[in-house]
């Protein structure tokens, strides 16, 4: 057995991009089967139209149409493609200079075979089926055919209802890795032991366990196990619903200080009215059945009062 | 060698609101940029050095978005740095800027912050559940509520004080053009009446997700000659600590305190509530008006409410507080410090519109981010420093 836990975890949102009217009027142009790039100052043509002119910084503000035609500036060659890249199959990321355009974009080039990609050679862009105002209404390039380009052009659409938005899905898989002392913590509560460690320079008793003392810096290594009863420090009524919520309000996020604990752990409470709950409640844990059990905090369900008296202010007033 | 005298030149802001959607981020900074540099006569042009402050990447979704922003911030030749210290951004973004002015490095900087909100959700970026944990986070509200009640209780502060921040906030940023909320009604018995979010928490006392830009010219003792107002920077600094730690004080933190002594000395202040003439606060949630006038020492440990129950920090009080409106009218994190320190830079300039304080001589600008674990403030002043 490895010293550290470690599990899987996925961030992921759909981005809503606001594109802004330069942005915007490349993507709406895609969506209109036109490839629209911005001249700067200095006269030349750029494509995707930078938003503000590298020279005089202004905002770029005169639109050109160029061909869907062009010539490959630069090439990779990418024999192993990856997760959402444009092709499953071997491809080529191409630099291509449009005809009209003085500045190459990237896109990518579909051919079948390293041997097919080489600079210089013609290209033309390969339409979406559905056009929807994003870069990828340009499936990808592929070699020009012979007696002109195949067109997407439709009625420019951009006066009517222009893109002034993209949704951008990002997604994030991590590999979570509990510390070893962390982990030692989350064995424990395998085992329905609540384990923390104690610094050998200030005595504090760390629960869960940080590897070193956050105010001396010193690693710890004592192990010492804490009680199962404490004290509720100060607390949060969560009325508010939100994105990812896992616990369904309204609910009691408390700091539980553990008899024999120097710092107390956020956690659920339940048991009680969430009016009726106060500051000095004693409260236990109370475990989900032993078969549920994992390497988690989540192995206590929550914390219950235990009927006692409350704690003193004084007793718990230098955790707050 | 000592530092070099700098000075705020230009100061320029967005219209904050909860979605942008006619920017897109480089156009919202720019948005900001453009009314600083137009503030300060002058263009991207004169400028030597740009330096880019926002909070966590996973708001926006996008990681280092000054990668992609270089160019249309006219960065393309010149040094261009990125700051972050989550909320506190703004601040510690203002004062890294500043810094490269007073140490003599550069003669004009320009420091723009921002945050688009509107392109994920900040509730959700800060509560994303870890593998093994106990799945009870509910974003800031949820982080600063137990403390705020902590608070309450030490000083027996009665529950209304925080009313009273979040009714006298909202009604100073009807007299600020660029504030994000604008809701004449308010008062404080009708921010008692709003939900209860994150007891003790309400709705109406909690900052609103605001897209926004602000933006700072930062210039030498020469270049400042030729401004009619400058805002002399009379003191910087900044302060950390660890987010959790045993008998941590999460509602005084040590490295707040810390840091308010050391700006205080800095700026040859000795009794803040009587010399400084406006303060602009990092007040996000009501009740961080009287914790921080107790932190920074504007009150007594455990008297910041009385200040704030007596009128004191209202726009005709003895130290008014938040004249712009604050984070509570306009939140765009990354901004929300950068505003602070730039609103108190337009006050001693004179330059505050209808939210200016008659004379204001002396301004502080304060910032705090993380779990209340990063501290930035500055003090500026109308008259060029002496010390």
């Amino acid at each position: 057995m490895t010293r550290s836990l470690s599990a899987p975890v996925t961030v992921a949102f759909d981005y809503t991009r606001s594109t802004g009217p330069v942005l915007g009027r490349f993507l709406t142009g895609l969506r209109d089967g036109r490839v629209i790039g911005g001249r700067t100052s200095e006269g030349k043509v750029v494509v995707p139209p930078p938003e503000f002119d590298p020279v005089t910084h202004d905002p770029v503000a005169e639109f050109v149409e160029v061909a869907p035609t062009g010539t490959v500036a630069s090439w990779t060659w990418v024999p192993e493609p990856v997760k959402d890249q444009p092709f499953d199959r071997p491809f080529a990321f191409v630099l291509v200079t449009l005809d009209g355009a003085d500045v190459p974009m990237l896109h990518a080039l579909d051919v079948s075979s390293v041997g097919e990609v080489s600079t210089g050679m013609r290209v033309q862009v390969r339409w979406a089926e559905e056009r929807v105002g994003s870069i990828t209404d340009i499936a990808c390039f592929e070699p020009a055919t012979d007696g002109g380009f195949e067109t997407g052009a439709s009625a420019p659409s951009s006066t009517i209802d222009p893109v002034t938005g993209v949704i951008v899905p990002v997604s994030l898989d991590y590999l979570y890795a509990a510390s070893p002392e962390e982990s030692a913590f989350y064995r424990g509560l395998n085992e329905g032991r609540i384990v923390g460690q104690r610094c050998p320079t200030c005595q504090k008793v760390y629960v869960p366990p940080r590897s070193a003392c956050p105010t001396d810096g010193t690693p710890t290594a004592e192990e010492v196990e804490v009680s199962q009863t404490g004290t509720i420090t100060t607390f949060c009524i969560v009325n508010v619903p939100f994105l990812g919520q896992k616990i369904t309000p309204p609910y009691v996020s408390a700091y539980v200080l553990l008899d024999g604990a120097d710092i107390a752990v956020l956690h659920l409470i339940l048991g009680v009215p969430a009016a009726e709950v106060r500051m000095g409640m004693r409260v236990k844990a109370v475990w989900k059945p032993r078969e549920e059990w994992t390497y988690s905090l989540e192995n206590i369900d929550h914390f219950e009062p235990t009927g006692d008296p409350d704690a003193d202010y004084d007793a718990y007033k230098h955790h707050l | 060698m000592a530092k070099q005298p700098a000075a705020v030149v230009g100061v320029g802001q967005t219209h904050h609101r909860a979605k942008r959607e006619d920017v897109s981020m480089a156009g919202l900074c720019r948005e900001a940029m453009d009314r600083a540099l137009a503030d300060a006569h002058m263009s991207l042009d004169d400028i030597d050095a740009i330096v880019v402050g926002k909070a966590p990447d996973l708001f926006e979704g996008v990681m280092m978005p000054e990668l992609f922003l270089a160019e249309s911030l006219g960065a393309a030749g010149k040094p261009l740095l990125r700051v972050h210290t989550a909320g506190s951004v703004g601040g510690s973004t203002a004062i890294v800027a500043s810094s490269l002015v007073q140490a003599g490095v550069h003669k004009r900087v320009l420091t723009v912050s921002f945050e688009k909100q509107s392109e994920s959700n900040a509730m959700w970026a800060l509560s994303v559940p870890l593998p093994f944990n106990m799945p009870v986070h509910a974003g800031a509200g949820g982080y600063f509520a137990p403390h705020v009640r902590s608070y309450i209780r030490r000083s027996e502060a009665p529950t209304h004080v925080g009313a009273i921040v979040a009714a006298k906030d909202r009604q100073n940023a009807l007299k600020n053009p660029y504030a994000h909320l604008k809701n004449p009604d308010t008062t404080v018995e009708s921010v008692l009446a709003s939900q209860m979010l994150w007891d003790p928490i309400r709705y109406d006392e909690t900052c609103p997700s605001s897209d926004g830009a602000c933006a700072l010219v930062i210039v030498d003792e020469d270049v400042a000659a030729a401004s009619p107002n400058p805002a002399w920077i009379h003191g910087t600094v900044m302060r950390s600590e660890a987010t959790t730690a045993a008998e941590r004080d999460q509602v005084n933190p040590q490295a707040s305190r810390d840091a308010a002594a050391a700006l205080w000395k800095q700026a040859g202040i000795t009794s803040p509530v009587d010399e400084i003439d406006a303060a602009e606060i990092y007040v996000p949630f009501s009740w961080f008006e009287p914790m921080w006038l107790e932190s920074l020492g504007f009150a007594e440990v455990g008297a910041g409410w009385r200040l704030t129950e007596s009128g004191a920090t209202a726009m005709d009080g003895r130290i008014p507080v938040n004249c712009s409106g604050g984070v509570l009218s306009s939140n765009p994190i990354g901004a929300s410090g950068m505003l602070r320190f730039g609103e108190a830079a337009l006050q001693v300039r004179g330059a505050a519109g209808d939210h200016q304080v008659d004379g204001a001589r002396r301004a502080l600008g304060h910032a705090y981010g993380g779990g209340s674990q990063f501290f930035a403030m500055w003090v500026v002043g109308s008259e060029k420093p002496t010390n």
